[in-house]
């Protein structure tokens, strides 16, 4: 299992070189720079030479990628181009807190979406399952910004319940983190129970029309104890899959969450970037929603190996 | 208020309109710490309280330097936090801010007295030499300043007395006291190159800047205004998408934005507490018609697009009233030296089938680019398309996206949509978009009379004859310019009602960006 992780770890690693070189160069196809980016509309060709200079943009491409790659390996990842700081800076004040979004929706719609698969999938064909199948491919077919706009005009502007913009609130306590919070992870939640849902029942389902679970029916276990005892450990891998997709979206897919409800998180970070043409800082971000996806996925893998009974004892 | 030492007094009054400066403030200067309060309000304002702003955009481009500055946010944090030599009132004249005396010998030599005891948030007072810094620095390439073009004007800058500043121009200008009311020049300690927060004499002091994020402002209890500013802490925030900022405003979350949708009034009007502040500005979409490229070069190519802009409809459908007939000239009927006598171009499809007839482009495939980046472009387009076909003109729309927009199809394609924001003064409307060798003549229009008239308009003493000179210039653009202009458009800014001393200046919205310096939290 250890030379399974290593190899998955050094495959990483690649796809994240790969992907640095892929989201350069594709940048660099983009019309403007960062220069052009910067000036607008009162740009005159002296103005663009003189700040292109100053930017480092009038070396060639290639030498700016080793650049930021040789940067990136002693842990500094540039200036950013649009404003001059630390890009690490940029990111530190961002992460944590689409960290902090992602981590509340995970919390709220891991659980949610798995007790509906397995609701659904322990009474299917019931009047309970198809409801909540009905419910689930709706939250699915729903664009995330209506869900987010008709929130908004319903607890924001009608009923003032709760904040139309998300800040980290200042003062601690259930309460603010509540009102600041409650619209997004709604939004977030809406989109990735419903598809966890949908795949925990798949993955169940297909588990219970298996020999070993009509073994156990004959044996007389209790239905809770056959989903949960024999079904369920054999519907890991699918279901953590599942769950590692949906919130790896969670931190880089957010943008929709982000621009309607100003939540000041990486992923409109990484668009300021694009509009900027700020290479440093879209690199920076580009890695660590490569990063996180990897990882989760890597997880997954780890967890589906060790949960199921068959792997484990391979 | 200027004062024209080597003039008689009639020339001294005659050169304060001139220059762009309301004499009504004179008394006043006299004593030091009377400031003028220009913007009075009728009812005593109240002290304290807190309010979060939100403005169109923010994004890590976000600056603290003035000379940087290049969005609406931008100027309405920069003038948060700084203050300049001068100031715009609600008619766009440039009162005196830190400078407390602007005399000048042939408008061309300027001596600037300053305020004394004002003093940077820091506690450093203002001296000459943070003056000269400020505008010197915009000269240096390395600044890399939008301002750049304007302030190559500054032949010399220097201390010219313990509290005093002679700016020695390239050519004569009557307009300089216009030009340092722009919020680029605005004024910074001597020395600063480090922008990462902000050291100014402005009404609040810099408390957070986070690019992208949030700018907070608490009160600067030092400010040279006596009294002012009001409120205790001013939050200013970016909101990208226009429904999200009105449903912030909405919801109570923010109590000021700018830049609403014509379409979005009657959601802030059925409120009881809310408000829709317009502002008639000089803000306009043009349609481009290149000089130097085919058909568009043609002069009865360029009238006949001219006559094909249906105004009416423009101001209507698009902008629900909101805006103002234009006449293929840039200067609105607001700014004084408009030429009222100038007839009305009418929409007139008939005649623009004539004029293409006669030049032999009857049959001729047409291709207009359009964008987001350019307020309304992407309908005028389409209502454009709309008057082509009924002449049998085929013209196709081709929308491209905001991202680029400027550095890659605007003034490059023979037709193609504009944007200019409102600028203070005709002269620098004229010097930076119509004059043949201005960096942003969007036609590629060149006119050696309009030139010629131009720089004579600078030194012009003579307010009869200087209104007579811009008059022409304006005819000039109407019947020749490579340009039409549909419409003026308003800005709308939107607000609470317990949010008092809230007004326009014309120079943009959130009241000409200085709405930091007005308003008050009524209780």
């Amino acid at each position: 299992m250890a030379v399974l992780i290593a190899r998955r770890i050094g495959i990483a690693v690649l796809t994240l070189l790969l992907v640095s070189a892929a989201v350069f160069s594709i940048t660099s196809i983009l019309p403007g720079d960062a220069a052009q980016a910067a000036l607008g509309q009162s740009a005159t060709p002296e103005m663009v030479a003189a700040l292109r200079a100053q930017m480092g943009l009038d070396q060639p491409a290639y030498l700016r990628y080793l650049h930021w790659l040789g940067g990136l390996l002693t842990g500094n990842p540039g200036q950013s181009l649009a404003n001059n700081t630390p890009v690490a800076d940029l990111i530190s004040m961002r992460l944590p807190k689409s960290l902090l979004l992602a981590g509340t929706a995970a919390a709220v719609s891991v659980p949610v979406a798995l007790t509906i698969g397995i609701l659904t999938a322990m009474y299917r064909g019931s009047r309970l399952d198809r409801l909540l199948s009905l419910a689930t491919l709706g939250m699915i077919a729903v664009p995330e910004f209506l869900v987010a706009t008709v929130a908004v005009l319903i607890f924001a502007v009608k009923l003032h319940w709760l904040s139309a913009l998300s800040y980290v609130p200042e003062t601690p306590g259930i309460g603010p983190f509540v009102r600041a919070y409650a619209m997004p992870v709604l939004t977030l939640s809406f989109v990735i129970i419903a598809q966890m849902a949908r795949m925990t029942r798949a993955a169940v389902v297909d588990q219970l029309s298996q020999p070993y679970v009509e073994m156990a029916i004959l044996k007389g276990a209790s239905p809770a104890r056959i989903v949960l005892r024999h079904a369920l450990p054999n519907a890991a891998g699918p279901i953590v899959n599942a769950v590692a997709l949906s919130l790896s979206y969670l931190l880089g897919g957010a943008i929709i969450v982000e621009t309607i409800f100003n939540y000041p998180g990486i992923a409109s970070l990484m668009v300021d970037a694009v509009t900027n043409r700020d290479m440093p800082l879209l690199q920076a971000c580009a890695m660590i929603f490569c990063c996180a996806y990897l990882i989760l996925v890597l997880l997954a893998d780890v967890f589906a190996i060790v949960s199921s009974p068959k792997l484990r004892r391979r | 208020m200027i004062q024209e030492k080597t003039l008689p007094r009639r020339d001294v009054l005659r050169g304060l309109t001139a220059a762009g400066v309301l004499a009504a403030v004179g008394g006043s200067l006299g004593a030091p710490g009377a400031y003028a309060a220009f913007e009075t309000p009728a009812e005593m304002p109240r002290r304290g309280g807190r309010i979060r702003v939100a403005s169109v955009s923010s994004s890590t481009a976000d600056t603290l330097d003035p000379a940087k500055a290049a969005l609406s946010t931008d100027y309405a944090r920069l003038n948060m936090l700084y203050s300049g030599l001068t100031q715009f009132d609600s008619a766009l004249n440039a009162q005196p801010a830190l400078a407390e005396e602007i005399h000048d010998s042939g408008r061309i030599l300027w001596t600037i007295k300053l305020r004394k005891g004002v003093q940077f948030h820091n506690g450093k007072p203002l001296t000459p030499t943070d003056v000269v810094y400020s505008l010197l620095r915009h000269k240096n390439p390395a600044t890399a300043s939008k301002m750049k073009s304007i302030a190559d004007q500054f032949q010399e800058v220097e201390v010219s007395g313990p509290n005093e500043v002679q700016i020695q121009l390239t050519g004569a200008n009557a307009d300089l006291p216009a030009i340092l009311a722009d919020a680029h020049f605005l004024i910074v300690p001597d020395g600063t190159t480090d922008f990462r927060t902000a050291v100014g004499t402005g009404p609040y002091r810099c408390k957070e800047f986070t690019p992208g994020v949030r700018t907070i402002g608490t009160r600067n209890p030092n400010y040279w205004k006596p009294n002012k500013p009001y409120l205790d802490e001013i939050e200013l925030v970016g909101i990208a998408d226009e429904s999200a900022r009105v449903n912030a405003l909405l919801s109570g979350d923010v109590q000021l934005i700018n830049a609403i949708n014509p379409r979005s009034i009657r959601r802030v009007t059925a409120s009881a507490d809310h408000a829709v502040q317009e502002t008639k500005s000089g803000l306009y979409t043009d349609l481009i018609m290149r000089r130097d490229m085919m058909p568009s070069g043609h002069p009865d190519f360029v009238l006949a697009m001219k006559y094909l802009l249906n105004r009416e409809l423009t101001c209507k459908a698009l902008f629900r009233g909101y805006a103002t007939i234009a006449n293929d000239q840039p200067i609105p009927p607001s700014n004084r030296y408009f030429l009222s006598g100038l007839p009305q171009r009418p929409y007139d499809p008939e005649r623009a089938k004539f004029l293409l007839k006669k030049a032999g482009l009857s049959g001729v495939r047409l291709v207009v680019y359009a964008s987001p980046a350019a307020e309304g472009s992407v309908d005028m387009a389409s209502i454009l398309q709309l008057s082509a076909a009924e002449i049998g003109l085929n013209m196709a729309v081709n929308r491209v996206p905001s991202d680029g927009y400027w550095s890659n199809h605007w003034m490059k394609h023979p037709l193609g949509f504009g944007n200019i924001n409102p600028r203070p003064t005709a002269d620098l409307l004229f010097s930076t978009c119509f004059k043949s060798d201005a960096p942003w003549n969007e036609s590629g229009w060149k006119n050696e009379q309009f030139d010629q008239l131009l720089v004579a308009a600078r030194g012009e003493a003579d307010e009869g004859k200087r209104k007579q000179m811009y008059g022409d210039m304006q005819l000039l653009i109407h019947e020749k310019g490579g340009i039409g202009i549909p419409v003026f458009i308003s800005l709308l800014d939107a607000y609470e009602k317990r949010l008092r001393g809230y007004g326009s200046i014309p120079i943009g919205g959130l009241m000409g960006y200085s709405f930091a310096d007005n308003v008050w939290l009524d209780a």
